[in-house]
């Protein structure tokens, strides 16, 4: 490197160049299609506009709406709904599966293909599939039921079915994502442990208990994390399947948003629905972070 | 103090532009076809009121389209241009009729190429108005009623007035005059009428003969309906006596057959009125009470599948509208139209499209031309009612006297004697979250959530908050 010493700064400059030249393409594509529009949808939060005629300034009046908004509310409802059921079970059933795939099974393989599956598969088209398994007259699922004689409820009909529904698609779509973050978790996870806990005397639920969970902490809260800022945007799924019915009462907080904006041409209020939503997202994470400080090990 | 935000537009584009592109691939399985239940067609207030009008206006101006198309070839000359035409109703039934029109149209203007964008009904509002915003509007493109009045009241459409006039063969006669005059706006020509359509009862002769029940006939009411639907519903067979969706379009022309509405005279909402109430009820007892209409999960959830189910010959009577003649044209049993069943009254919906010209358009003239040849030239008029594809809004009767001899149905006649007692869809300002509020409380009832003196009682205090000033 005696060559290059003596033209340091003129290196650099070089270097910088090639740096901002790679670099290029892509903070300009950032900037133009994430910073820019996320920064823009903060001011319109505070505006009211149509996209057709110039927008008009509201201060706040926006988010004070937004309190008595029936639809956000129940909105909001229903998303929380979502999650509180879609957490626990895409949770403990990945969990289950993730242990289960890393056995040595015969044809382990096909099995771990076929759960990832669903992961690769278009929302749009796994949701048509749900709408028509699910379809109470027609469908598959009611079918199955019959067979060991319970008539099965209306799901996507049933305004007390529908969530459920929309859960239960989720579910199966997400469950393989969640089996192979956590299957690579585990398989992280040294063999001496196992073999020092087995010769302490310890099998089955308490080597789980003990051994496999605290040491898979971060592979899970990781999991948890995504899974969570995922529900909280829950929407394809509800779009495809329910349109946010019936009556209602399968309507989530992105539906909410995208009527407001591309139905009724309310993008400024349904910015400040984003923000909102944002801000819930923001502060969920926050607990969750102050959370793992008590329970993620990292070994 | 209200302050102006224009230097965010030329971003707000973009993110629109984005967010849209977004909602776009979520939605890329929604295939609803256009002019799909009533929500495909628009509306002119003028209906009401245009209703008699097609004979008495048709004779009188019958020769000047003759006369204009052929004025028209005269004047075909100049560079080549292209021009877009943006459209929902042509996709995907008539893209084959639209097509034919274009080639009469250049067969006479050979320099003006028509560039044809299509988008279903359920998406083309979202995209059109992201087009219009960002400054890449299709030249030429088609609104129905509803939209038409907020389009024209945000500048964004180009007044045809002046072009009208330069254009020595044009005679705003030539087009049903109500029609023509719902596309203006503070006296000006925003648009012009492209096609009309209104709503029937459908009926399945062989079903009615199979039961041994006398046709529907134009002095029905809503008990003999549900009389006929009663013998008529064969549930171990899968038919059902009658169908109607509960939403809003339906809605509004119920209460009108029972003498309500959802606003009075002075645009105050009436919604829960006793009439309004009642109206709904029996709406909702052919579902629940009676049982003579497929609920939800007797439908088999796909897009048209009312259609399908008229088509499959296990629905006797449909309200649906005339734009689905195309659609049931093969089916394989004898089936004809007939006046809806009122109550204390008839009543019938009314709808209405136009064809627009952006006002960014750099070619304005070729728009002008296209815009005029597709809504009124003879040669566009003839194959639209040679393909059933609603109705010329024109007063030639010699073109509808060609849509009167064509069968299935037979009684085609009906389609003009319903324009009688023709309602308009109401309009206000914030329509989409109308008719939405509406169909969600209606939804309710009919799940039994609510009652339907409830469900519009809610309905009312909505739309009360709806009608104050933003």
């Amino acid at each position: 490197m005696a060559v290059v010493s003596n033209k340091v700064g003129e290196k650099n400059w070089v270097r910088r160049l090639w740096v901002a030249f790679f670099l290029g393409p892509h903070l300009i594509g950032m900037l133009a299609f994430l910073v820019i529009p996320i920064l823009a949808s903060l001011v319109l939060s505070f505006a009211e506009w149509d996209l057709l005629t110039p927008a008009r300034w509201l201060g706040l009046d926006n988010y004070t709406a937004l309190l008595s908004d029936p639809n956000f509310w129940d909105a909001l409802k229903h998303t929380f709904y979502f999650i509180a059921g879609y957490l626990p079970l895409v949770l403990v059933l990945g969990l289950g599966l993730a242990l289960l795939m890393n056995q040595k099974l015969r044809g382990r393989l096909i099995f771990r293909v076929a759960f990832f599956l669903p992961v690769v598969s278009a929302w749009v088209a796994v949701a048509l599939l749900w709408k028509w398994l699910l379809n109470p007259r027609y469908g598959l699922v009611n079918w199955l039921l019959s067979l060991v004689g319970i008539e099965g409820p209306g799901w996507i009909f049933d305004p007390n079915w529908a969530m459920p529904s929309i859960i239960l698609a989720s579910v199966w779509k997400d469950l393989g994502f969640v089996m192979m973050i956590l299957l690579a978790g585990l398989q992280a996870i040294s063999p001496e442990y196992y073999e020092a806990a087995s010769l302490d005397g310890a099998a089955g639920w308490r080597m789980l208990r003990n051994i496999t969970i605290p040491l898979l902490s971060p592979t899970i809260f990781f999991v948890v994390v995504i899974s969570l800022v995922n529900s909280f945007q829950v929407f394809d799924q509800v779009y495809v399947m329910t349109a946010g019915g019936p009556a209602g009462s399968s309507q989530v907080l992105v539906g909410e948003i995208v009527n407001n904006a591309f139905r009724y041409s309310r993008f400024g209020y349904a910015s400040a629905m984003s923000w909102v939503l944002f801000a819930l997202i923001f502060i969920v994470t926050l607990v969750q972070l102050w959370l793992q400080r008590r329970t993620v090990h990292y070994q | 103090m209200k302050t102006r935000m224009n230097f965010i537009r030329p971003f707000m584009g973009l993110v629109a532009g984005l967010m849209l592109a977004l909602v776009m691939v979520a939605c890329g399985d929604n295939t609803a076809t256009p002019g799909t239940g009533t929500s495909a067609a628009a509306t002119t207030s003028a209906a009401t009121t245009a209703a008699g009008a097609t004979t008495a206006a048709a004779t009188s101006a019958a020769s000047t389209t003759a006369a204009a198309t052929a004025a028209v070839a005269t004047s075909a000359s100049g560079a080549p241009v292209t021009i877009t035409y943006f459209t929902f109703s042509a996709a995907p039934d008539h893209l084959k009729d639209l097509d034919a029109m274009i080639k009469a149209f250049n067969a006479v203007y050979p320099n003006i190429t028509v560039k044809v964008e299509t988008a279903p009904y359920d998406t083309y509002f979202t995209k059109l108005q992201t087009l219009v915003a960002s400054n890449t509007a299709p030249d030429v493109y088609e609104l129905n009623y509803e939209n038409f009045v907020s389009y024209a009241s945000k500048g964004v459409l180009q007044d045809l007035t002046p072009l009208a006039a330069a254009d020595k063969t044009f005679e705003a006669s030539a087009f049903y005059p109500r029609a023509y005059k719902a596309f203006a706006q503070n006296g000006k020509q925003y648009g012009l009428p492209e096609s009309f359509s209104d709503v029937v009862l459908y009926y399945n002769k062989d079903l009615f003969d199979k039961a041994g029940v006398a046709y529907p006939t134009d002095s029905w009411t809503w008990k003999d309906e549900v009389a006929a639907a009663q013998k008529l519903t064969d549930a171990k067979a899968g038919v059902w006596g009658t169908y109607q969706p509960v939403q809003f379009f339906e809605f509004y022309k119920m209460i009108a057959q029972n003498g309500g509405a959802m606003f009075d005279a002075s645009g105050k909402p009436t919604v829960n009125s006793a009439q309004n109430v009642e109206a709904l009820k029996f709406m909702l007892d052919k579902f629940n009470t009676y049982k003579v209409s497929p609920g939800e999960a007797d439908l088999s959830s796909q897009p048209d599948s009312d259609t399908a189910l008229f088509k499959d010959g296990k629905l006797a009577m449909w309200r649906s509208g005339i734009w689905n003649f195309g659609a049931i044209k093969d089916a394989t049993f004898k089936w004809d139209i007939a006046l809806e069943p009122g109550n204390t009254t008839k009543a019938h919906q009314f709808f209405a499209n136009g064809i627009v010209v952006s006002s960014k358009t750099a070619q304005s003239d070729a728009a002008w031309k296209w815009t005029r040849f597709f809504t009124s030239s003879n040669d566009a008029a003839k194959i639209r009612v040679a393909a059933s594809w609603e109705l010329p809004a024109l007063s030639n009767q010699s073109l509808f006297d060609d849509y009167l001899k064509q069968t299935p149905p037979p009684s085609r006649s009906i389609v003009f004697k319903a324009l009688e007692t023709a309602v308009t869809p109401p309009v206000i300002e914030r329509e989409s979250e109308l008719q939405d509020a509406t169909t969600k409380e209606l939804a309710k009832a009919k799940l039994g959530q609510e009652t339907p003196q409830q469900a519009l009682d809610n309905l009312q205090a909505q739309v009360t908050k709806l009608l104050q000033p933003k």
